[in-house]
């Protein structure tokens, strides 16, 4: 009973506060990484260098006025940003924070769930968030949205087929499709994944920029084009879904880069002895700074590159990256037959 | 063209399985990336552009006529509301024309200030562009750091005047005031950290792949078509035509000073891109070069205390950041005001060349290329 309903509740009670808060401070991360690149301060007036500026967002958010357009498609309008927040969240299920830990004399994982089918999990449901997206640009009847949305499809359906290759190659690697037997296959080889995959770590983490419409592919809410993108027609709480999401969605590609090519709860270098002093550092700690340093990447990089244009990109995915991941996913095969 | 081989695949196109009609965009007047309150109507097949109007007046506000009620020296206040990011070289422009009407000497040094003045307002000027061009294409960190200096700029044409925007800096046969003393120290001081950050911006945009991707080969246009167009200042010159007002038919001083005018090869949004950035490095030289020369001597030339040019009419057309802006004045020899005034503006000439740059193109180089032809929409309604 405990063991089954209790505390898998519990870690879901407990995890979706700590993404939602998480989500909400790398706003604030943000505002604030951009605004030392760019010479400004950023967020200073709310609390003590603006740390309370995320709780500041929400109140302005929630009580400001929900705007259905005219002629927009209420009901499809309304679902949309649901359908983009919930795949983000429900992701979370499967990366695994950390082993199992003694928490009050009970083993207890640092995983909600681990399924023997856990990166197809996380490919199917990352990817149902193209709909809110699609939906929400179509319902909103209005032109930019529209020509954003259909740009943010054409997109996240580009890169998936290169991400999804790239992750074939490292499951060739490591034997299973489980997220926590892939942190232990990595253990095992006393290696993390970047070494042995280097190539498909780059496409890996362009295509995540890519899917999660980051700079420099952030064209489908590219504002010096689209003004607010897919979302324009959107405020209040809806809209801050959207935003939400997008923010859920860079956590969850930094945490799913980290299981499968950092080691996730690994401490560096899994196989030399020597460090292993360095275990002292909760297993936990390790996967959320190596999860916040994807995250500063992200940042860093939207501060420093332009934009790509929406052609560019299209080129960009299927004639470079695409075929590189097919390559890799050849010559990793080859050399795990032949090894 | 790309533009015409779309509609050349349509035509050959027995019956379309789908409706496919042109989507028509209006972009602005309340877009993020029209620099203003300029309104473009887009015809648009999928995301390329076939066809754009451009839709100015929104900021009309008579410039030119009230000019004809206001005495001589009060236009100069006009003139600041023009280009309201280049104040400066709009009072040069006009004050310039009254003394060519009036044949009044102005002194060797108020020449040089007005040269270092407008060099410096060329480089504010330059900064903005580059600040919003880069936005534009996505890149913001450039447009804070481009910001920061002309922050500078705008403090060092304060501590001159007072006004950080719309100088009124300039008079008829002169300029109003002397420079303050240490100012000359502070330009200089401004030269080099210019020189720096310039190294800056280029760093993050000259051979930046994404940034060469978006501007190679955008709005081509040769260096005849661009002269048929009307196109003028740095537009121009990234065409490969040589033409600068200030080489030409040098006024204030420039005659007195070394500097290349920079050309494009290929015309496109890069080349347009080099050349400005290339200018900055050529403005900072002539103002170095004016502040080691300074002559001494009065700043004002010997002008009646009532502004009355006799009978006739002139034009008189200077460099601006922008371009050439000309000024076209008559008088009647018999009122305080003039009888008829008429600008060239250079924002004017470039915007309309606009609809010719973005046929074929994205939606996304049509922001590309509002930010390469630099606009000011005060400059282009007045």
């Amino acid at each position: 009973m405990v063991d089954t309903i209790v505390i898998p509740l519990l870690k879901i009670a407990i995890l979706l506060n700590a993404v939602l808060v998480a989500v909400s401070y790398l706003v604030l991360l943000e505002r604030k990484v951009i605004a030392f690149v760019q010479s400004r301060l950023g967020p200073m007036r709310v609390g003590p260098h603006g740390v309370l500026q995320p709780i500041a967002d929400a109140v302005k958010l929630m009580t400001k006025e929900d705007i259905t357009p005219a002629r927009a498609d209420r009901w499809v309008f309304t679902a949309a940003p649901i359908m983009v927040m919930v795949p983000a969240l429900i992701v979370f299920a499967v990366i695994p924070f950390g082993p199992e830990v003694e928490l009050f004399g009970r083993s207890v994982p640092l995983y909600i769930t681990d399924i023997n089918i856990g990166l197809l999990y996380i490919v199917s449901v990352a990817s149902l968030g193209v709909y809110g997206i699609i939906l929400g640009g179509w319902a909103s009847n209005s032109k930019y949205p529209l020509l954003s949305s259909l740009r943010a499809s054409a997109q996240l359906i580009s890169y998936e087929v290169a991400v999804t290759m790239t992750l074939v190659s490292l499951v060739l690697m490591a034997g299973t499709l489980s997220m926590v037997g892939i942190v232990e296959s990595q253990r095992d080889a006393g290696l993390w994944f970047v070494f042995a995959q280097p190539v498909a770590f780059a496409i890996f983490f362009i295509g995540g920029l890519a899917e999660t419409n980051r700079a420099p592919f952030d064209m489908p809410e590219a504002e010096q084009e689209l003004t607010g993108g897919f979302h324009t027609e959107y405020s209040g709480m809806r809209f801050a879904l959207f935003f939400l999401a997008e923010y859920a969605n860079m956590i969850v590609i930094s945490s799913v880069a980290t299981t499968l090519f950092l080691g996730g709860w690994l401490r560096p270098f899994p196989g030399v002895e020597g460090l292993a002093f360095l275990d002292l550092i909760p297993a936990w700690i390790w996967f959320v700074l190596k999860t916040f340093v994807f995250l500063y990447v992200f940042l860093w990089i939207r501060a420093t590159l332009p934009r790509y244009r929406y052609d560019q990109l299209m080129r960009l995915g299927w004639k470079v990256l695409i075929p590189i991941a097919i390559g890799n996913v050849i010559v990793t095969g080859v050399a795990k037959v032949l090894l | 063209m790309p533009g015409d081989e779309v509609s050349a695949m349509k035509a050959d196109l027995p019956s379309p399985m789908f409706d496919t009609t042109e989507m028509v965009l209006n972009m602005g007047p309340q877009h993020p990336s029209t620099h203003g309150v300029l309104r473009i109507v887009l015809k648009l097949d999928g995301e390329r552009v076939v066809d754009a109007d451009v839709v100015v007046g929104y900021l009309h506000r008579g410039i030119e006529k009230l000019s004809e009620n206001r005495d001589w020296t009060q236009i100069i206040l006009l003139t600041d509301r023009m280009d309201y990011v280049a104040a400066a070289s709009t009072n040069l422009g006009y004050c310039e024309t009254v003394e060519k009407l009036m044949s009044v000497e102005v002194p060797r040094r108020a020449r040089y200030i007005r040269t270092i003045l407008n060099e410096l307002q060329r480089v504010a000027s330059h900064c903005l562009w580059l600040g919003t061009h880069a936005m534009d294409i996505g890149a913001m960190t450039v447009f804070l750091y481009a910001f920061r200096e002309r922050e500078l700029i705008l403090d060092l044409f304060e501590e001159y005047c007072g006004a950080r925007l719309t100088y009124n800096s300039m008079r008829v046969g002169g300029l109003p005031l002397d420079i303050p003393p240490g100012w000359d120290r502070k330009v200089n001081e401004f030269c080099d950290i210019m020189d720096s950050k310039l190294t800056e911006y280029e760093t993050l945009l000259t051979h930046n792949r994404i940034w060469l991707e978006r501007t190679k080969d955008v709005g081509v246009i040769d260096g005849p078509e661009a002269i048929a167009l009307g196109l003028c200042g740095p537009t121009l010159r990234g065409s490969g035509v040589g033409r600068d007002v200030r080489k030409d038919e040098p006024y204030a001083a420039y005659d007195e000073f070394d500097f290349d005018v920079p050309i494009g090869t290929r015309g496109d949004t890069y080349d347009r891109y080099l050349v400005r950035i290339e200018e900055f490095r050529q403005s900072l030289r002539i103002i170095r070069q004016a502040m080691d020369g300074l002559p001494e001597g009065p700043i004002v030339g010997k002008v009646p205390r009532l502004i009355k040019p006799p009978a006739g009419e002139t034009y008189h057309a200077v460099e601006s950041p922008k371009g050439e802006i000309g000024f076209f004045i008559a008088s009647d020899g018999r009122s305080t005001n003039p009888y008829r005034f008429r600008v060239r503006a250079p924002s004017f000439c470039n915007l309309q060349g606009l609809p010719r740059l973005v046929r074929g193109h994205l939606v996304a180089d049509v922001v590309a290329l509002i930010g390469s032809i630099d606009i000011v929409l005060g400059e282009v309604d007045r």
